[in-house]
């Protein structure tokens, strides 16, 4: 597998720390309630497919976004966290 | 069905084996049961069997969208042990090495238990401390394990470099009665088991949809049709999160590929099973001969049952500086598994927001070992209705709880 990190362009996977599925970048608000926040921290659609996640380039620091297929290990695009979350 | 004994072996010697009969049948799906497994790898398999053992409930069907142990069941390195440190996990885990015991006497059919010893090296200062503490736990809640210096290592495994360079052994936490059996004889030990009660294990049949009226579930839609039922239990493992969405909750679950691989057999050079947490792999020899050798799960969700080349490397790397003895075999080939991972890296058996619908999954990266012991706990929680106590800790809601029975820190690796 290799991503493309939106700095340094396309790099081995062993580059990058996975950092879990992309929701973690919308975070409810501290009032959201029990409920909201249950759904944040532990559950998840843990897709047989296409999924969204979060890699960390180390190298540069970089966090990004990483469209990617779960099952055939394909990588449909990625961007900067920093483009998407300011 | 005709009991294998060594008199059946004589019996069938003497006219030209015609008389074996099929392990198992094959049905077509009756249009209802009272209850429907989905998942005929071992703990979909021993759930059933314990409904009818435990609770005389024969009206079963087990449904697979495979074949019969396909799955994590023919996937993993075989591993039996129960030293763990929550108070939980190791009274499911040491009630399913206590019915390893005997399985091959209780199903009549030979699942090669071999309680040839397990043994978890420590190879950093921080392990030992964790691992006499983790022996003081099991001393408490009755499962035999002990503490055990680096000579004793050596003696009970000779091909161990105990002495370094990077990672020496500092001793090791053994469990005597731990072991290994053959992962196949036990899915088809509780299916032939099944089969003889009455019940129906139809492979190749996939659920595609869950119906429900009412909040109830009322049964399955699957390839071969709509089945009816009273009640569900979902035993996938790594589709958990599918079936779920089918049944229309989610879960706190992620799925990984886990994978392993053996060496070319070799002649017998190691007859204890070890693991070594700290360089993150671990091996046994299976009766043929091969080294049978386990690493770390892939380092990020997917559903590829066939891993990724560098994690073999690492763990065969990290092997080799423990094992100098393997450097030079040949792996003869390499597999993965889909194991479902919770936070807090413990299983999860529990009703679900779907009525009389029923979950068992989350064993991660340590199922096989527990297959005995999670059947009985399933089946009594299918059977009344609510979880009895092996399961009462493992209940869905722990996570929004706060109650993690965290083995994830107890282990400080997948396990």
């Amino acid at each position: 597998m290799r991503i493309t990190c939106p700095y340094c362009g396309e790099r081995d996977i062993r580059e990058f720390t996975y950092r879990g599925h992309a929701l973690a970048i919308a975070r409810p608000a501290p009032d959201a309630g029990e409920a909201a926040w249950d759904d944040y921290l532990h559950l998840r659609d843990n897709p047989a497919g296409a999924t969204q996640d979060l890699w960390h380039h180390g190298p540069c620091g970089a966090w990004v976004i990483v469209d990617r297929d779960t099952v055939t290990h394909e990588v449909a695009g990625s961007k900067a966290v920093a483009e998407v979350k300011r | 069905m005709k009991r294998y004994s060594a008199f059946a072996v004589a019996r069938e010697g003497l006219r030209h084996h015609a008389g074996w009969e099929r392990a198992w049948k094959s049905p077509a799906p009756k249009p209802s049961y009272d209850v429907i497994i989905v998942g005929a790898g071992g703990h979909g398999l021993a759930t059933a069997y314990y409904l009818g053992k435990n609770f005389g409930i024969t009206n079963v069907a087990v449904i697979e969208k495979g074949w019969l142990g396909g799955g994590n069941t023919g996937r993993n390195t075989t591993i039996i042990r129960s030293n763990y440190l929550q108070d939980p996990s190791a009274a499911i885990y040491e009630k399913a090495r206590s019915l390893y015991e005997d399985l091959s006497q209780d199903l009549n059919y030979n699942v090669m238990f071999s309680p040839r010893g397990v043994m978890m090296l420590a190879q950093t200062h921080h392990e030992i401390r964790g691992y006499q503490r983790t022996a003081h736990a099991n001393a408490l809640q009755g499962v035999e394990t002990e503490f055990i210096g680096p000579e004793r290592v050596k003696e009970l495994c000779p091909i161990i470099e105990t002495r370094g360079p990077r990672y020496p052994v500092l001793g090791a936490l053994w469990q005597p009665r731990g072991g290994t059996a053959r992962h196949d004889a036990v899915a088809w030990g509780y299916a032939r088991a099944c089969s003889d009660m009455g019940m129906d294990i139809i492979q190749k049949c996939e659920v595609t949809g869950v119906t429900q009226e009412g909040g109830q579930v009322t049964g399955v839609e699957t390839t071969k049709g709509h089945i009816g039922c009273t009640k569900l239990g979902i035993v996938v493992a790594g589709h958990s999160g599918v079936l779920a969405d089918m049944a229309g909750f989610r879960l706190p679950i992620e799925s990984v590929a886990l994978q392993a691989l053996v060496s070319e057999p070799i002649k017998p050079c190691m007859d204890v099973v070890v693991m070594a947490n700290t360089v993150h792999g671990y091996m046994s020899q299976s009766d043929k001969g091969e080294m049978v050798i386990g690493g770390g799960a892939d380092g990020y969700n997917n559903y590829t049952q066939r891993g990724s080349f560098h994690h073999i490397e690492e763990t065969v790397r990290a092997l080799i500086e423990t094992f100098p003895i393997i450097s030079r075999l040949k792996m003869l080939r390499m597999w993965g598994g889909i194991v479902d991972m919770t936070g807090d890296r413990s299983p999860i058996i529990s009703p679900t927001p779907l009525g009389n619908t029923f979950i068992n999954c989350g064993w991660g990266t340590g199922g096989f070992k527990a297959i005995p012991g999670s059947g009985w706990a399933t089946a009594e929680m299918i059977a009344r209705g609510t979880p009895g106590p092996l399961a009462a800790e493992f209940g869905l809601n722990r996570f929004r709880e706060g109650r993690f029975i965290d083995e994830s820190v107890a282990a400080g690796v997948a396990h």
